[in-house]
């Protein structure tokens, strides 16, 4: 169990821009007829230029509502965010959100949809397109720009997706289980392109999950959340000494002895016990 | 390898269609569905035959009475007597165009008020039991009152607009509101406003609807027109078929509703044809 960290990480690479993200007591409450729940309680915690932190919490904890408040499409409470010192107050361009599914647009083709964004937000169009184009290709999709997504598969859409968010060149990226839609051999596969990508842009992450072991072995930081109302439980920097030279991949992180302790850790932690 | 997993299950799918030469079986079972598809358009073709033969032998043996039903014989010189002195393309023109206009305005006043409720839910909430019995009503009864305020030819327009437009309003409102929430939040993450939301998620992920509230629509504006020119006008099938009835000419009658029932097919097929062509892009 750590304290809130402050990871010093390598300067963003090149290309990409990064900023810190800071959640400060954030809490969140909503009314029904019938009661007030407190969903989120004083939540505080600091991601770093190109750190990549994961959430994770039994259904119901609040994390992917969390995620909603550092987007800016749901106000807290109580407290606020902010992105590179500002405060976060709706949308940003600053920040890509991707969602649990790909969502994308039947009409639109595979170029079409990654340039949603720069549409939205009036950016230069030849530039976005460069952009887009440039993104589509590392993800793999270079020779799918003009097809439509109904001739791709789960695993396809969702590297469209990923162009999608990193197409506006937000500085944060969210990822709300971004492969839960997704078989098991092909979130594997995903995973390590999208940490490929993530990182070559050098972007802060933000990775909702309960996937323990999607937690670990794509993120440098585990932030554990309690059950409703939802508080940070525990933090876990994650290192693997027996790879010194480099980070892992996450299909490889999965394979080395530190990831299993990490795993009986968080298991114990997140206190799982099904309900009838 | 995994990473090529997606790529590969594109293939397979694709590939289906290109397999090199068809084996036997399947040569047959091709032929098979071709000739199945054959038998139904001869089948289609006999069945309207026969209902034209037996309306004829049933009127000339006198079985019916052939003053009160004609016959097709009979109503084949009227069709190409009508068709020589001019006025039934001019009827069928007048008829045509005016379900053109109401299904036009009808679909454009619909689509719009529909967005009107998408935008406010307050509006929805309080407009909803209106619509549901506008909706529910026999806009029929209004057709001597429009007769009044609107002249002769507007309320023929009117009525076609009554008849279809509260349908419309709720096909393409339920339309909107069937659009997955999460692409309306997809587009919100991205910084949009609620007009683009609106434009560039709502309405063109409606498409599959509004072409179904179309095909709803002709036939509606249709119904509305030929009542509409029943009480009021001096031109259209409407008008001659309450003109042939009162001067008893059950031949010009008959042939003006299949005149009507041609005209409704051709405007139905076009439609279909155009949503077929359309739809294609917005499947998933």
């Amino acid at each position: 169990m750590m304290a809130d960290t402050v990871l010093e990480r390598p300067a963003a690479g090149p290309r990409g821009s990064s900023q810190r993200i800071e959640i400060d007591k954030v809490s969140l409450r909503y009314f029904t007829r019938q009661a007030e729940i407190l969903a989120l309680s004083g939540i505080s915690l600091t991601i770093e230029p190109g750190e990549f932190v994961s959430l994770i919490g039994q259904s119901g904890c609040g994390k992917s509502t969390l995620l909603s408040i550092i987007a800016g499409i749901l106000p807290p409470s109580d407290g606020e965010v902010r992105v590179g010192g500002k405060t976060v107050a709706a949308p940003s361009p600053r920040i890509g959100y991707m969602l649990q599914q790909d969502y994308l647009f039947e009409w639109r083709t595979i170029l079409d949809n990654a340039l949603l964004g720069a549409e939205i937000q009036k950016r230069d169009m030849k530039e976005a397109r460069d952009r887009a184009v440039r993104l589509l290709e590392k993800c793999g999709m270079g020779h799918f720009l003009d097809q439509y997504p109904r001739a791709l598969s789960g695993g396809m859409r969702q590297r469209v997706a990923l162009a999608r968010t990193l197409a506006t060149d937000p500085d944060v990226v969210l990822l709300d289980e971004p492969f839960s839609a997704l078989d098991s051999q092909t979130r594997l596969a995903i995973a390590d392109e999208v940490v490929d990508v993530l990182r070559g842009e050098g972007k802060s992450v933000v990775l909702v999950t309960h996937d323990i072991g999607e937690a670990i072995s794509m993120t440098d930081r585990v932030v554990v959340l309690s059950r409703r109302p939802g508080r940070i439980k525990s933090q876990h920097r994650i290192v693997f000494p027996s790879m010194p030279d480099r980070r892992p991949t996450p299909f490889e992180a999965r394979g080395l002895p530190e990831f299993n302790e990490y795993f009986n850790t968080l298991w114990d932690e997140l206190d799982v016990h099904v309900e009838g | 390898m995994v990473t090529n997993t997606p790529a590969t299950t594109l293939r397979s799918t694709v590939g289906d269609s290109s397999a090199a030469s068809p084996s036997p079986a399947y040569a047959a079972w091709l032929r098979g569905e071709a000739r199945r598809a054959n038998l139904i358009t001869l089948t289609r073709a006999i069945l309207l035959l026969a209902a034209l033969v037996l309306w004829e032998v049933l009127a000339r043996t006198h079985v019916v009475n052939p003053m009160l039903t004609s016959y097709p014989s009979a109503v084949w010189p009227t069709f190409l007597e009508l068709l020589r002195t001019g006025d039934l393309l001019g009827h069928t023109w007048a008829t045509f165009q005016a379900t053109l206009v109401g299904f036009t305005v009808s679909m454009a006043l619909g689509v719009a008020v529909a967005a009107v409720l998408w935008w406010s839910g307050f509006a929805y909430k309080v407009l909803d039991p209106f619509l549901v019995v506008a909706n529910a009503m026999p806009k029929i009864a209004f057709v001597p009152i429009f007769y009044i305020w609107l002249g002769s030819e507007y309320s023929v327009y009117g009525m076609a607009v009554a008849i279809s437009v509260f349908i419309t309003i709720m096909v393409v409102f339920e339309g909107f509101r069937g659009i997955d929430p999460n692409k309306i939040k997809l587009a919100l993450t991205l910084g949009a406003s609620k007009w683009q939301i609106l434009t560039m998620v709502v309405l063109p992920g409606s498409v599959p609807t509004l072409l179904a509230a179309l095909k709803v629509n002709i036939g509606l504006a249709l119904v509305g027109v030929i009542v509409g020119e029943f009480q009021s006008a001096s031109e259209g099938l409407g008008f001659l078929i309450i003109n042939g009835s009162q001067v008893f000419k059950l031949n010009i009658v008959m042939t003006a509703i299949v005149v009507l029932a041609l005209l409704s097919g051709i405007m139905y097929l076009a439609i279909a044809h155009f949503e077929k062509a359309t739809v294609r892009r917005y499947s998933s």
